[in-house]
């Protein structure tokens, strides 16, 4: 990949939890709701809500890094780039197997809490999310 | 006058009491860092979120209707209180603060005419409630935050407050809180969560005024309305998060002062009780030495 431009912006990506990242970049690829997009140094004031999805950033040396976040809001401004993540790991942190279990229980316990609307709502955002994540391994391997 | 033996028995009970005291004072302290550190964590989120908001609110004043969580029900008339305290004991004033804050609240609530309704995370509020609003609390969470405080243990408060909402359980939120101001001070706070006050959108720094400007040329996606939708739900939790963070960084700081009183009154009491000891041994002595001599005089 040539590289289009030799500037670099400011990105950081913060959970409520840490600050996951906090560097100069080339480009990062955000999973926003709507599709993909990359963010390059200079582009436009963006707002983009993200889906659960693995986030690719470039650093100036080209050398790549990927992550999972689960979801949450992309901020594009004077070129500073912040990610709100509701919760977001390195690729390599995700553990297959206890993400199949997880996902066993999490099926089971939809089915016990079938009469309770609500409890299903937020069981199923959680399959969404287990979902995402297995997907995102299964992507990169 | 007791006997030498009670002494003693009193003397060492004290010193036990005084280890098991700063036992828990070295806890609290090392507990207290954790805590610190992982609301130091959340601030850069919760800062981010709030100036995101802000942007967006800035934008939407002018355009149709405002979604639930940012302009209420439109009413004032049923009110939910959620409690923050902790679930143990023993720091000081730490819950009772928090306590007599809620209850001067609900008071001028009821007072109002308003009907009040309590949500009470931690053991130690229910209880400073129960008696005289017992009816009052419709659910207590318990256990939050006994390991390690999580996002989700805060998503589940919002979760609960927000369906509420929808059900149109309530029309103001308010969060009751002891804020962290140093190791020293905490201090009781009534925060208002739902409707979304303008002061709770303007914490953003200063430096990001500036920026607000370019806000015309701010692309959304997808519309601005259902970023403000889902961001709106995210602000609810984060608020409730940073808050129970506050409160956990509070309760430790509070038990370890009070726990570093409590060492440190043990030792005092030690010194005067050791003093008793040795009079009363002494005077002993000396009647033990006159029983003798006047024994042999009277040979």
């Amino acid at each position: 990949m040539d590289k289009l431009t030799d500037k670099t912006f400011q990105f950081e990506l913060v959970s409520p939890e840490q600050v996951l990242a906090s560097e100069q970049v080339y480009m990062v690829e955000i999973p926003g709701e709507a599709g993909n997009f990359g963010v390059l140094a200079d582009h436009a004031p963006l707002l983009a809500a993200v889906r659960p999805g693995i986030v690719t950033i470039t650093a100036p040396d080209m050398s790549q890094k990927t992550l999972f976040v689960a979801g949450g809001f992309a901020d594009v401004n004077n070129n500073v780039c912040s990610l709100l993540a509701e919760e977001a790991l390195p690729l390599s942190d995700i553990d297959t197997a206890a993400l199949d279990k997880e996902m066993a229980d999490l099926k089971d316990d939809i089915v016990f809490a079938k009469d309770d609307q609500q409890k299903v709502q937020r069981l199923q955002r959680r399959v969404a999310v287990v979902e995402a994540k297995l997907y995102a391994v299964r992507q990169a391997a | 006058m007791p006997s030498l033996k009670e002494f003693r028995n009193r003397i060492a009970s004290v010193k036990s009491t005084r280890k098991i005291t700063s036992a828990m004072k070295m806890v609290a302290a090392s507990k207290l860092r954790r805590a610190q550190t992982q609301a130091e964590a959340s601030q850069p989120y919760a800062a981010r979120m709030a100036a995101m908001l802000q942007r967006l609110v800035s934008k939407m004043d002018a355009g149709g209707a405002a979604p639930l969580l940012m302009a209420g029900t439109g009413r004032d008339q049923k009110h939910l209180l959620v409690v923050i305290t902790s679930d143990r004991g023993l720091a000081g004033g730490f819950n009772a603060f928090v306590a007599r804050l809620a209850r001067i609240k609900i008071r001028e609530l009821l007072d109002a005419g308003k009907d009040v309704q309590i949500i009470c995370v931690g053991r130690k509020g229910r209880d400073a409630l129960k008696r005289d609003h017992g009816s009052k609390i419709i659910h207590t969470y318990e256990g939050i935050g006994k390991k390690r405080l999580s996002f989700a243990d805060a998503q589940s408060v919002a979760d609960h407050v927000l369906g509420m909402l929808e059900a149109g359980d309530f029309d103001v939120c308010s969060l009751v809180y002891n804020q962290f101001k140093s190791v020293m001070t905490q201090t009781p706070v009534a925060q208002q969560l739902i409707p979304l006050q303008a002061e709770a959108a303007t914490t953003a720094t200063p430096d990001e005024q500036p920026q607000n400007e370019q806000g015309a040329l701010y692309e959304f996606e997808p519309s601005e309305e259902e970023i403000l939708d889902r961001l709106l739900p995210r602000n609810l939790a984060i608020q409730i998060y940073r808050a129970l963070l506050d409160s956990a960084a509070g309760e430790q700081a509070a038990r370890m002062t009070a726990m570093d009183n409590a060492t440190r009154n043990a030792g005092d009491m030690i010194n005067k009780l050791t003093i008793k000891y040795n009079r009363a041994r002494q005077a002993y002595i000396t009647k033990e030495l006159i029983e003798i001599i006047s024994g042999a005089e009277a040979v």
